[in-house]
Parts: structure tokens; sequence; C-alpha cells
């Protein structure tokens, strides 16, 4: 805990968490991009997301007066839960202070408070739509934390650390090692993470189509600042859970030293593999269509499945071994 | 002095019972005499517990009981730490008591019911924590079962009242008979009634496995464990609110601390075997919990299933408590009963708020059904603010209560690495995932209770009318809301002050959970897992802080109310919003083999044109335990008992016979 005394740490911390929720709306402009190459499109700009939040935070902000004062408080909970959350990922660098502060389990409990806020602001104006989408994001995040957590903790026990840079650093200590179980767990955490996201086939982020929405369902009443505070902890989460896989399963790059080269060589490693993830995605969006909401659970129970082979194959194939 | 004060706590509980008895003449004297020796009972059972936990053990004699069989008391950091949970709640309790039972004034209840049973209610309880001997346990117990039975039955005008009531009778007696017979097992080998002696004494494996069997079977039945849970959503909702507070944050804590008292401190050397039936009955219960807490409508039966939610949690952790312990793991096994009692304590604390909340919105509404309320946070401001922070910490969110205890229980289950065992080795991890699939449900369970209840537009004319509660219901809420937030911000305090109880049950280490200072729960070492629930606040804070200030700072006048989107069609109507059981739809349909599910869909046509003029939607659902379990059961009890009233002839001459044969027999044994 001797880290937390550390000025310089606590400023790249900060630069770091900085640089995190800013490069969200990039991250979200590429894969449109992407997607939009794809489906032989014109393109919008790299900058568009970017362009989207402005505009709405300069708007004004239109709330339902049948909603209460929750409603208004929800966008700030969800943002700063979802900040605190990117915070203490290790995104470029490994020895931060704020990585002790939350391991992973709380990690996955801040999401969870974003996600509890955000499902009552859908249910607080009183329309149907909103508690619809409520319903089905609960549903959704229900069967698939399960999953998530039984892949992490596949991780977890492999490095015998919740800690993500202490499960990071065992992992770079260890070398190039094929682990059965993590190949598992990192398409475990594929499934899993793009129904948390809210991406196709789970849930299609650019619908507007009643009987389908469920992100879009909750914040059918936002509007302004609101809604621009909202979409911008959407974009965050979209890229939380891609800097989770990149450095989790594929950890080379990330600077072990806080030395500025070490730090570019980071910079440039993240982004390189969010680009790839990003072009996976972008494909898997492009051929897949959206699914029924019933066929959900069984799609997250194939998450679920691979997250225990995974835990299995641990426990059998590597444990003494 | 901790067992001094505890003595004047039992004391004052007691004469807060025996005012009560007037109350049915001076009908006030409930409201300003009863509950204030009630408060001054919680406090000063606060104040006891938390001196005996931090302090030696104290012991004496009371010059009660049978002429050979003295009842003697005890407190020692673990009693201390129920006691204070108690206290607290009990204090809470009795702050809310005299607004919440203005209502009763001038209804026909019995007033006196109420006063007498609650005072003798709270003193069994007190009682049973610092026993030191089967016979006055028993005792308490007994008193604690029979005085909650009567408040159970408070409002017994109602059939169902009267039947939930007997039920629980029932099954606290049966429950009740295998916590004795455990404890006859016990004093036969330990050779007295004293927990002194049964803590001396060496039990033939097979033995300790039966006295372990009759106290989980008996504790488990009374803390509400599946199957053996059935009495509990229905007693527990038909009391008044502060006494479903009481039954649920309080008395289930104190079956929980029976049985940490059987298995770890009494019998002492536990196996695995009983480890794995723990964990897993505890996964059990937790899930199903909340899976049929999702399905009620009722707020209070809810609250009282996902009590066995809760309860299925605490036992997990035992459960991993007693697995490492036989397998020689103490460190890990303190940890896993800290864990355990630490939710223990959160669990009493918010599942209170809740059921006072809850009692706040039926006085204020008095509807029950989560589908005739809504809007309620606009109404009931304050009531509604501190329910909303229940609601976090049951769902186990960061930073408060609830999500400390079940990182603690989590960390416990991922330590099962170490055990030598390939099976257990896959089992718990599965439990893992089992506690995070239960806590996700309950995110969702109180999403639903708080989004119905709360938010949205009002259901009913009820609801839409709703005041305040009086000042001293809001306090109690206010109060318990803050020990959920600071247990959850400093859970490193807490858990510091807890450390001696593992040292109280036959010295086991304490675990090094705060080894860190007061900011860090390490519960390994500080490599493996780090938290620090004071810094997460401050983090939280901060971006709050800040980027409400970044966009306050320009337009914070720019907010225009305008009535919600109605795509073109008009005003929304209340009946628009989604209900609760629509909101549990789709649970029901992924989990569906869980209930006994009965639908009913009624269409009423227009003769003529063949229009559908009205359509009615009903659905019932059963708990299945019913039809598997206790259904067959009592079929089974009425023909065991019609069989042996074939003795019963009616005839005298027979009657004769019998006592005739029986002194041959007796007779022919002695020679």
């Amino acid at each position: 805990m001797a880290d937390l005394l550390n000025l310089q740490g606590w400023l790249l911390a900060l630069l770091q968490t900085a640089l995190f929720v800013t490069a969200a709306p990039l991250l979200v402009g590429w894969l449109r991009l992407l997607k939009a190459r794809l489906q032989n499109r014109r393109a919008p700009a790299l900058t568009q997301p970017y362009r989207d939040l402005t505009k709405l935070f300069r708007k004004e902000a239109i709330v339902a007066d049948t909603a209460s004062p929750l409603f208004r408080a929800a966008p700030y909970v969800v943002f700063s839960a979802t900040v605190v959350t990117a915070a203490v990922i290790p995104l470029l660098a490994v020895h931060l202070p704020t990585a002790i502060i939350a391991d992973v389990i709380v990690l996955v409990g801040f999401l969870g408070l974003a996600r509890f806020f955000l499902a009552l602001a859908g249910m607080d104006a009183g329309t149907a739509f909103g508690g619809m989408g409520s319903s089905r994001e609960m549903t959704i995040a229900s069967l698939a934390e399960p999953a998530m957590l039984m892949a992490v903790f596949t991780l977890t026990m492999t490095a015998q650390s919740t800690n993500l840079s202490h499960a990071i650093d065992f992992l770079l200590a260890q070398g190039v090692v094929l682990r059965p179980s993590f190949m598992f767990a990192l398409l475990a955490l594929l499934l899993v993470a793009v129904a948390e996201t809210g991406r196709v086939p789970v849930d299609n982020p650019t619908t507007h189509l009643e009987l389908t929405m469920v992100h879009e369902a909750m914040i059918l009443e936002y509007s302004g600042r609101h809604l621009a505070l909202m979409e911008w902890a959407a974009q965050l989460k979209l890229m939380i859970y891609g800097v989770l896989i990149a450095n989790i399963f594929l950890p080379w790059g990330i600077a072990v030293e806080n030395t500025p080269t070490a730090l570019l060589v980071g910079l440039g490693a993240i982004a390189g593999k969010l680009m790839l993830l990003c072009v996976v995605l972008a494909v898997s969006e492009t051929v897949l269509a959206k699914m029924r909401l019933f066929r959900v659970p069984g799609y997250l129970n194939l998450a679920f499945l691979f997250a225990l082979l995974g835990m299995l194959s641990h426990v059998i194939l590597e444990v003494g071994a | 002095m901790a067992l001094q004060l505890i003595a004047y706590a039992v004391a004052l509980s007691l004469l807060s019972g025996v005012v009560g008895l007037a109350a049915s003449r001076y009908r006030q004297l409930l409201r300003w005499a009863c509950f204030p020796l009630l408060g001054l009972s919680g406090l000063a059972a606060a104040t006891g517990g938390l001196l005996a936990l931090t302090g030696e053990p104290a012991a004496a004699q009371l010059p009660l009981g049978l002429p050979w069989l003295a009842w003697s008391v005890r407190v020692d950091a673990l009693a201390g730490f129920i006691l204070l949970l108690i206290g607290v709640v009990v204090f809470a309790v009795a702050v809310f008591g005299p607004g919440y039972t203005r209502e009763f004034l001038h209804g026909r209840h019995s007033l006196a019911a109420l006063g007498v049973f609650t005072g003798l209610f709270v003193a069994g309880m007190q009682l049973v924590v610092i026993a030191d001997d089967a016979f006055m346990f028993m005792v308490a117990w007994e008193l604690m079962s029979l005085s909650s039975y009567f408040l159970v039955a408070f409002q017994h005008e109602n059939a169902a009242n009267r039947r939930a009531a007997f039920l629980y009778l029932l099954m606290a007696h049966v429950g009740g008979l295998a916590i004795l017979l455990g404890y006859g097992v016990l004093a036969a080998f330990g050779g007295g009634f004293t927990f002194e002696a049964m803590r001396a004494a060496e039990l033939p494996q097979l033995w300790a496995g039966v006295a372990f069997a009759l106290a989980f079977f008996g504790f488990g039945m009374k803390a509400g464990l599946v199957p053996l849970h059935a009495w509990l959503p229905e007693a527990h909702p038909v009391a008044p609110s502060h006494i479903s507070a009481l039954m649920s944050g309080v008395m289930l804590k104190v079956a929980i601390y029976g049985f940490v008292r059987v298995t770890f401190d009494l019998i002492g050397t536990v196996q695995v075997d009983w480890g794995v039936i723990v964990l897993l009955a505890g996964s059990l219960s937790a899930l199903l919990g909340v899976l049929y807490a999702m399905q009620q409508t009722d707020i209070k039966r809810l609250l009282a299933y996902s009590s066995i939610e809760n309860v299925g949690v605490i036992f997990m952790a035992l459960g991993l408590a007693i697995i490492f312990l036989a397998s020689g793991h103490p460190l890990l096994g303190s940890l896993g009963l800290i864990a355990a009692l630490y939710h223990a304590l959160n669990h009493a604390l918010f599942k209170s708020l809740l059921f006072l909340g809850a009692g706040a919105v039926i006085q204020q509404t008095h509807q029950h059904s989560l589908e005739h309320m809504g809007g309620l946070l606009k109404r009931l401001p304050y009531t509604g603010t501190f329910f909303l922070i229940g609601c976090l910490s049951i769902a186990s969110l960061p930073p408060f209560n609830g999500f400390a205890s079940e990182w603690l229980t989590l960390q416990t289950a991922l330590q099962g690495v170490v055990l030598d065992s390939g099976v257990l080795r896959i089992v718990i991890p599965v439990t893992a995932a089992m506690l995070a699939l239960t806590a996700a449900l309950g995110a969702m369970l109180f999403v639903r209770l708080y989004g119905i209840a709360f938010l949205g537009q009002p259901r009913t004319r009820q609801a839409r009318q709703a005041h305040l509660p009086s000042f001293g219901m809001r306090a109690a809420q206010g109060l318990l809301a803050l020990l959920c937030l600071l247990l959850g911000v400093l859970p490193a305090l807490s858990i510091d002050v807890m450390g001696a109880i593992p040292q109280a049950l036959g010295g086991l280490p304490e675990p090094g959970i705060t080894g860190q200072g007061w900011l860090w729960l390490t519960p390994v070492s500080a490599a493996a897992a780090s938290y620090s629930a004071p810094l997460v606040l401050l983090g939280l804070g901060l971006a709050w802080l800040l980027f409400y200030l970044l966009l306050h700072g320009r337009n914070h006048q720019r907010v225009r109310r305008i009535h919600p989107w109605d795509c073109g069609f008009g005003p929304l109507s209340p009946r628009m919003q989604y209900t609760a059981t629509a909101f549990a739809q789709p649970v029901r349909r992924i989990f569906q083999p869980v209930w006994l599910l009965e639908e009913k869909v009624e269409r009423l046509s227009d003769d003529k044109s063949g229009q559908l003029t009205s359509l009615r939607h009903q659905l019932l659902v059963t708990d299945r335990s019913w039809k598997v379990l206790y259904e067959p059961a009592g079929r089974w009890v009425i023909s065991a008992a019609r069989r042996i009233a074939l003795l019963q002839s009616g005839n005298v001459r027979t009657y004769l016979s019998y006592s005739f044969f029986t002194l041959i027999f007796l007779l022919w044994l002695i020679s």
C-alpha cells in the first residue's frame, strides 16, 4: 500500500483516466467507420461521436414532469461510476496507485452500480418503454455477470490475485504460455462483452424500434447534457470491456515501468489491440443479425459454459502441472 | 460491566413487556412507555455487546432454574457481537414504533398483546445469546418462538394470518425439537447441560455428525434455509412491520448465532462433508430465495423471500469456513466466519431498514401490493431516499455494506485453490458463480421493487395521497441508512472490532483482513486482493463533483419540464407503466421450472361482432416446495395419526387392559 503516497504515480493515473475517458468516443468512431466500410456505406468522420456529444452538451435538457429528482441525478451517478471503473483498469501502465483501490470484483460492482441507476432512471418517467428496457437490461445483466465473474475467476486463480495489475504482472512474467483455460475464458468474456455493451446480436445501439431496443429504451426520456452523459458512459463501457480483454489476455506491450518510452510503447500497444478488437466486433456485427430476446439466455448460457470449461480445464489440467 | 449492562437490557425489555399489560386500558402507554423502555434496552444491549466484543468474556450464575441445574450466563466476543446487532435494531425499532403504532390506537387490536409480547420477544432473543447452558438456551429459545407467534397472530381477524401463525408455531417446534435432541447428544457425551461440559466432550465422529445434523436442521429451519423455509414468507409479512423488521433482521441472526455456537464452539472439530452440505444448502437457498422474491408483488413477502436469499449467502460463507477449518486452513476458516458474521450484521441493518420503510409505505398508502404503489419518492422523500440506500446495500453495490461482505465471501471462495480435493476446487468456484448470479438477480429484484413502488407515476389514489410519516419513523430509517453507509465505507474499522470473535470460538486465529490499516480490506494478502471503500467513495465523489461543476457552470438553468414521450397518441396514464409482474416476466420465462405457475387468460368478446371487449390475465405463482415437500409430509402425518387413533376406542375396559399390559411389560423389563 506504499504506492499510495507516490505523487508521480497519481499524476500518471489521472492522466491515464483522462485519456481513457476522452478516447472512448474515438473508439466508437473507429468502430462506426469500420462498419460503414464493411457495409459499403460512406463512413461518418472519425470524430463524429465528439461532435454529437458537444452538440448534446450545448442543448437544453428536457425532463419529463412525471420524473423524480433521481432522474436528474442518475446520469451523473452512471457516468461517475463508469469513470471510476475506467480509472482502476490498467490502460497504459500496470503500476499505478489507482489499481490497488479496487480489484476486478469491485470493478464488476461499479458496473453494477451504474446499471442499477440506469435501470431506475428508465423506470422513473413512468412510461412503458422505460420499464421494458430496464427489465430486459437487468435480465441480460444478471445472466451475464456470473459468466463474466467465472471467466475472471479462472484468470485470477491462475495469477492468485484478483487485482488486475498483479494478475497482469504475473502473466507478463510467465511469458507466452498457451493455456486452454484462457482460451475458454477469452471466448466467454468476448460473448459477455457483446451482451453487456449492448451490441449486435444482443442489442442494437442504433435501433429505435420499440420491440427490440434495450439500452435505448431506458434512455429514451433523456436529452441534452443528461443524454450526453449517458451516451458517453455507454461508449466508455465499450472501451472498458475492450481494454479488459486486450490487457488481460494479451498484456504484452503495457508499461511495467513508468518511463516515457515505456508509456509511449504502452499507448501504441493498447491502440493497436483496441483497433484490432474493433475489427473483430465490426465483422461480427456485420455478418450477424440481432437475435430475439428469448434467444439471449441461450447465448449467455453458452458464455457461462465456456467459462465453466475454462475453470474445469484450469483445475484439471493446470493446477499442479 | 458488560454483563451488568446486558442484564439491564434484559430487565428493561421485560419491564417494557410488563408495562405493556396495562396498554389495553391506557392505550397511549404503548407509545410512551413500552417503546422508550425497549429503546433503552436496545441501547444497553448494544453498549454491553460492544464492551463484550472488545473485552474479556464474563460469566455468572443466575439464582434461577432447577435446584441441581442453575442457569448460567456468559458473554464472549461472539455473543457480544450478536447482542450489538440486536441492540441496534431494537433501538431503531423503538424509535420507529410510536409513530407506526398510532394507527392501531383506535382499532380493535389488543395493544396489550403487542406490548407484552414485543417485550418478551426481545428479552427472549437477548437471553438466547447469553445462555451458557442448554437448559436456559432452550427456555429462552422457546420464549422467543412463542412470543413471536403471538406477534405474527396479532392481526388474527384475517384467516390467512391465523394460518401463517399456526404454520410458524408448528415449524418452530419441529426445529426446536431438533435443537433439543442435538443438545441431548452433546450433553450425553459431555455429562452435563452446561456449554462448558459440552465443549470438553470428545465425540465419536458418528455422534458428532448426528449432533451437527440436528443442529443444522433445527437452526436452519429457524433461519429459513430452503427447503425448510415455507413458514418464513408466510409469517414475517403478516406481523406489524416493526415486528417484521425484528423477525427478519434479528431473529434469523439469533438462529445463525445458535448454529455458529453449536458447530464451531461446542462441537469444535468440524468435518469437510458438513461444510459441503452447508455450502450447497446455502447456495440453493440464496438462488431460490431471490428467484421466489422476484415473483412476489406483496412488498413484505418480497422482503421476506429476500431474507431467505441473504441467509443463504451467510450459510455459504459458513460452509466455506467449515471446509477450510476441517482441511487445516484455520486462517481461511476465520476469514469465512468473519465474512458470514459481517454479512449477518449488514443484513440485520438493511433488512430492518427496508421493513421499516415498507411499514411507512403501507401506513401511508394502505396498500401491500407493488402494483398499487408508484411515484412514492416524490411524496415520501425521506423514506424514499433511505429506502434507496437500503436497496443499494442489499443489492451488494459498492460502496455500501452489502458489497463489502459479499466481496469477502467471494474472496474466501476464491481461496478454494489451496484445497487438496479436486472436486472441491471445482465446486467452490461454481458456488461462487452462483453467488454472483444471486447478487445480479438481487440487483434486478431491487430495481424492480424500487422502480415500481417509488418511481414512475402513482398507480392508485392512495399512492397519490401518501403523506410524510412521523419524525420518529423517518429518524429510525435515517439511523439505519447511515449505519449501512458507514459499515460500507469503513468496513476495515468494523471488521477490526470483530477480530476477537474467531479467538472466542476455540482459539481460531484472527484473519489479517485489516492488516494494512483502516483504508484497506486485504483478506489474504495485499497482493492477492485489496479493496478500499473510502477511496472508492472519494473517487466517485470527485468524478461527480468535477462533471457537475463543469456542466452546471454553464447552463444550469436550462432544464425544461414537459410531459414524457407518448408516441403522439395523447397523454400517458399510470396504467400504461410497466407492472411488477411484467418486469419479472423474462426471469419467469428463463427459470420456469422453479415455480408452479398457473396462468389464466379470460377473453370476453362481443356476441354479435366477435370483437374482443375485455381481457383478464391472472397469474398464480406458488412455491414448489409446498407440492414436493409439505403437502406429502402433511398427508403422511395425518394418515399416521389416523392409524394411531385406532388405539383410542373410547372403551374403558380396553384402556384398563392397556395399563395392565404396560405394567406387566415394565415389571418384566426391570426384573
